[in-house]
């Protein structure tokens, strides 16, 4: 059996350790041994996205990730996504256009339209369908969500 | 059912010399990406239970170009393949199948070693690398030995690789500027979908006629393959009179495909011709 080991990364800004078994899955290390439960789990297997964090500035899931490789990363979840002057752009801009029902996707949606924004600040309606193509909606249609990034660009510009 | 955590080992090797020691002493087995290997332990279909996270070693990373060749490190992730000008300008059949592969949170993980390693028939990457002729730098504590790709698989993810050697490096020869290269990947959708088959082509035209015509499948056979027999047939042939009959008909002879969740043994055999045929009406198009 392997031993716990000391993890030590950046998480949402700020330092953290944590003792935990090397192939527990970041997903599980980030809902159960840290509390945040913005992170979800859908189909853990890496198709549907609804476990999306950015780890070292790119978007990855977080089911398909075992705790060592975090060592030493920058991890960035949905809960450190909001900046100090208040909601993330993409996430002001799912809530004005309806772009959640039932919500499960969103916290997956926003990490992944905020690091389309980072790479390619105004995109075009297909750059923004590519970027989205690893996070499923069973609700939406994806036409609310879609439009929520492509004014979260303007808003920014 | 998720695997047994507590039966579970992931140890990282502070060194390339290390990992290989490791692996000649069974201490564990290769983890980079994990794309593949965490989907399997999530399903507790993981037999392994040892594993050595080889993702950070530096002999293993980095795209080299020389005026021959490009040399991938094997941990390359499909979006550094992306990113690289020298992977567009020379090998268009790689940028697709990796903008092919999963979905960005894959490609930013899932490596091109990997894509090897795993053996997978369906992967998206091995038909393109088939089709250009690649290399494997394979590393072991015994030294190092370099293989043509085209022999490494042999049979469903049995391959030529000893327990103590890695996939280093791919080495993938440079085409000339005339070369036509086709790759199309049929899934069920165009983001994330596993293939139900895949084909590349890459061919070069000399005097009216192809010339160093390679063939790759995904999909339709234990792993991997070369469609040597439709290459036979179209070898040399002029492109203004291409034996597409033959071809189309040799090319069951490359193929063994099955019936399984994604497709068929039947849909598989037919599309995989449809798309020899307009791989080759596209290379009879360069030719007018």
């Amino acid at each position: 059996m392997a031993e716990r080991i000391t993890l030590t990364f950046t998480l949402n800004g700020k330092p953290q350790t944590l003792a935990v078994h090397p192939m527990t899955r970041l997903l599980d290390m980030l809902r159960e041994d840290l509390g945040l439960t913005g992170t979800k789990e859908g189909c853990g297997e890496g198709e549907c996205g609804a476990c999306a964090v950015l780890l070292d500035g790119r978007v990855v899931n977080s089911c398909l990730i075992p705790a060592l490789q975090v060592e030493g990363c920058d991890l960035v979840t949905i809960e450190g996504l909001a900046m100090a002057s208040g909601l993330h752009p993409v996430q002001a801009a799912l809530l004005a256009h309806n772009g959640a029902q039932c919500g499960f996707c969103s916290p997956g949606m926003a990490i992944s339209a905020a690091d389309l924004l980072r790479r390619c600040p105004n995109p075009n309606h297909g750059q923004v369908k590519d970027a989205l193509s690893g996070n499923l909606c069973r609700c939406t249609g994806y036409t609310k969500i879609v439009e929520a990034v492509q004014a979260a660009a303007r808003s920014e510009a | 059912m998720r695997g047994f955590l507590p039966a579970m080992e992931l140890q990282r090797p502070a060194s390339l010399s290390e990992a290989l020691q490791m692996l000649a002493a069974h201490t564990g087995r290769p983890f980079a990406g994990g794309t593949d290997l965490m989907v399997v332990y999530n399903a507790g279909k993981l037999r392994e239970t040892r594993f050595l996270d080889i993702a950070r070693l530096p002999e293993l990373q980095g795209i080299r170009e020389t005026p021959e060749y490009l040399d991938l490190g094997a941990l390359c992730t499909f979006t550094e393949l992306l990113a690289h000008p020298a992977i567009h300008r020379h090998f268009p059949n790689l940028v697709k199948s990796a903008k092919a592969t999963g979905a960005l949170a894959i490609q930013n993980r899932g490596t091109l070693g990997g894509n090897i390693a795993n053996a997978s028939p369906a992967a998206d990457t091995p038909p393109c690398l088939l089709a250009y002729g690649a290399e494997l730098e394979l590393v072991s504590p015994r030294g190092t030995r370099v293989v043509p790709y085209e022999s490494f698989h042999q049979g469903y993810k049995v391959m030529d690789l000893a327990a103590d050697e890695l996939v280093a490096r791919i080495r993938v020869p440079k085409y000339s500027d005339t070369s036509v290269h086709y790759f199309r990947k049929v899934g069920t959708r165009q983001a994330q979908a596993i293939a139900k088959l895949s084909l590349a082509l890459v061919a070069q035209v000399a005097d009216g006629c192809i010339a160093n015509l390679r063939i790759g499948l995904g999909a339709v056979a234990p792993a991997p393959v070369r469609a040597r027999h439709a290459e036979g047939v179209l070898q040399g042939q002029p492109l203004a009179d291409l034996p597409m009959v033959a071809a189309l008909e040799a090319l069951l002879a490359d193929m063994s495909p099955i019936d399984d969740i994604r497709s068929t043994a039947h849909y598989r055999s037919t599309v995989t011709r449809n798309l020899l045929g307009q791989a080759l009406r596209t290379l009879s198009a360069t030719g007018n």
